[in-house]
């Protein structure tokens, strides 16, 4: 078997198991399987509204999963893309509501300040890992907290004390009647073109730009990029940047779409964290991340119908998730199986 | 309220909320100095909590005052055996330790929603009856100043933390097994070469980890929140990596860091109340212990330095 082959076939073998031990999992807890996974499959496909959902769910995922990928790919593991997407949220929705512009000015406006912003925290990471050697898992998980109670705090600030912003004006919003009527009143909105779009521009800044080509080669090897001249710190700090924007434009998705304002959060969105999972499926192309994120997305909306529908508690899909990271994740012991496996067809 | 009251206030409270932190970032320790990153601590607190409630729940009847060390125990083993997760697939599977301890976190608040939910109906639990209580301890109380402030309210689990941190010092520092520990951690290559087993010492640190994380959830869970729902431990486990580092992956300095952490958290939660304190955003005492621990890590509060082998799987032959 080709190392190309495995490489598709991992993750496919991960998320196979992972249903077989969540259908394992429900049986022992006295669920029935069946209607499980019926009641998840009509979950996201059922009908044009909770199709539209699903898609607006896959919205946020594919943009926390390029963050994340975007980073892999240059040796980097950014697991702060909660906070910044947090940041990223908040500088949408205030934005949307703060300024009175016309559509095309304001709109454009209020996703570059969430990239913005998103760029920034990540930003503070990657400066402290180029000038001061902190490890950027560490940076960016304390970066998380500070970036979560920071927000509520501000957000308090801005409502004087109440627990959500203004909603942003109709000129910020990406809210679209059009997909609105298509998908039977679901909340489907531009957001998903935006995304689409950013995965172009991954795909973009790391195949077909000098740039990108350096931002790998240090991701490779930090030694060999430098003796080739390239300028190590310069790229880690640009590497989490661009990270962290891909990152504070999910938040986006999130204040101008989804929600319309930014309100106090008790505790993680646990997408930034899924994001981890997006990419590790999606093995950090861009591409993948679009298949990772639409599976984990339509898993986690199609969830919320299990409840009603077969009286099971929708974390059953939470669970099933994190154990498609394991296995995605011990990949080495996959590929070992793999490995022996052809070996044997071979020898027949 | 003076100056003494404020004081007699704040400690007590502090040691009640450094507790679980120590117990959880001195687990830390023990798998950061093997060479295990354990980002999984927060997960790990959480199957202890939900474990200890559970236990404590239903169990208070049967075991009157002493349900509380029952609970803890159950906890400390459910954590053990749900670590063994992380350390099968970091350790044997060599996968991204980091990644093994998202998923920890994870699957850990996952399992313990899902099994409320399907025990209780509901998505928490009741209060529980039995709580970790505090005491006086007999002529201690009564010495002046020093009294009041540390004797007058303890908590048993507290002195069981402070003997933890003690014991886990001696552990590492004073015995075979501690040296070995901090060699598999340091350059794992030598330690084989000298016929340490590597990964059976990895494997013995990380279930130590899980035990003392188990154990800090359930200490959480049962002299805090007292219930269990998915907001119970909401970053505990991240604040006791950030312990860790602030203490240098040192027991006695992750038992600094702890009770620091704990009064800032006192403060952020009960600052309103006292004077001067209140005058202070709680938004700046509750992001004190991270912003810290970067500082600490970049440098300006002393060097923070990680196991040379963390974060790396050890493969056999491999130079």
């Amino acid at each position: 078997m080709s190392n190309r082959v495995i490489n598709i076939l991992v993750p496919i073998i991960s998320i196979i198991i992972g249903l077989i031990v969540g259908a394992i999992v429900m049986l022992v807890s006295g669920y029935d399987p069946v209607q499980g996974y019926m009641a998840l499959w009509t979950g996201i496909f059922g009908d044009s509204y909770s199709i539209g959902n699903t898609i607006r769910q896959i919205t946020p995922y594919i943009l926390a999963g390029l963050a994340v990928a975007f980073a892999f790919r240059t040796g980097l593991f950014n697991i702060g893309v909660e906070g910044q997407l947090i940041l990223g949220w908040l500088a949408a929705a205030w934005v949307g509501y703060a300024f009175e512009l016309p559509k095309v000015i304001h709109l454009p406006l209020a996703l570059l300040a969430a990239a913005a912003a998103g760029a920034f925290w990540a930003f503070i990471a990657g400066f402290l890992k180029a000038k001061f050697k902190v490890h950027e898992v560490i940076a960016t998980i304390m970066l998380n907290y500070t970036a979560l109670y920071i927000a509520n705090a501000v957000i308090s600030k801005l409502s004087d004390g109440g627990f959500k912003t203004e909603r942003i004006h109709e000129s910020a919003s990406l809210r679209s009647p059009f997909l609105r009527e298509l998908t039977d009143n679901s909340s489907l909105h531009y957001g998903i073109i935006v995304a689409l779009l950013m995965v172009v521009v991954m795909w973009f800044i790391l195949e077909k730009t000098t740039r990108g080509y350096e931002l790998k080669a240090v991701g490779f090897n930090k030694n060999a990029a430098e003796y080739a001249g390239m300028s190590v710190n310069k790229n880690i700090i640009l590497a989490m940047t661009i990270s962290g924007m891909f990152a504070g434009l999910g938040g986006a998705m999130e204040a101008l779409g989804t929600f319309g304002n930014a309100s106090i959060k008790p505790g993680f969105t646990g997408i930034g964290f899924d994001g981890i999972a997006v990419a590790l499926l999606g093995a950090n192309t861009p591409l993948g991340v679009v298949f990772g994120a639409s599976l984990f997305g339509s898993l986690k909306y199609g969830a919320l119908n299990m409840p009603n529908a077969a009286g099971i508690p929708e974390e059953i899909v939470s669970i099933i998730i994190a154990l498609i990271i394991f296995f995605v994740a011990s990949g080495y012991i996959i590929r070992v199986g793999l490995q022996k496996l052809s070996k044997k067809k071979e020898g027949q | 309220m003076s100056f003494l009251e404020m004081l007699y206030f704040i400690i007590p409270s502090a040691i009640l909320y450094a507790t679980p932190l120590i117990f959880t970032a001195i687990g830390g320790v023990f798998s950061e100095r093997s060479g295990v990153v354990n980002i999984g601590l927060e997960g790990l607190m959480i199957v202890g909590a939900f474990v200890g409630i559970y236990v404590n729940l239903e169990y208070a009847s049967t075991f009157g005052e002493a349900t509380i060390w029952v609970a803890m125990l159950a906890a400390v083993i459910a954590g053990g055996i749900f670590s063994l997760l992380h350390a099968v697939a970091s350790i044997s599977f060599r996968a991204d330790q980091t990644v093994s301890g998202v998923a920890i976190n994870l699957l850990g608040l996952a399992v313990s929603v899902f099994l409320v939910k399907m025990i209780y109906d509901k998505g928490q639990t009741d209060m529980i009856t039995q709580s970790i209580d505090r005491f006086g301890i007999p002529y201690l109380q009564d010495i002046p100043f020093l009294g009041p402030l540390l004797f007058r309210d303890v908590y048993s689990t507290s002195i069981l933390a402070f003997a933890v941190a003690i014991g886990a010092w001696f552990i590492i520092y004073k015995t075979p097994f501690g040296l070995r520990l901090r060699a598999v951690g340091e350059h794992p290559m030598a330690a084989d070469t000298m016929g340490v087993k590597v990964n059976r010492m990895r494997y013995i640190a990380v279930v130590i980890s899980g035990a003392l994380g188990g154990l800090g959830g359930a200490v959480y869970a049962q002299s805090i929140t007292l219930n269990f729902s998915h907001a119970t431990i909401a970053g505990q486990g991240f604040m006791a990596i950030a312990a860790m580092i602030f203490g240098k992956w040192h027991p006695i300095g992750a038992l600094g860091a702890a009770l620091f952490f704990g009064v800032a958290q006192t403060l952020s939660i009960a600052g309103s109340g006292i004077p001067y304190i209140q005058e202070i955003p709680a938004v700046y005492l509750q992001i004190l212990p991270y912003v810290l621990t970067i500082f600490a890590l970049a440098g300006f509060i002393g060097k923070a330095n990680a196991p040379k082998a963390s974060g790396q799987p050890y493969i056999k032959g491999k130079r």
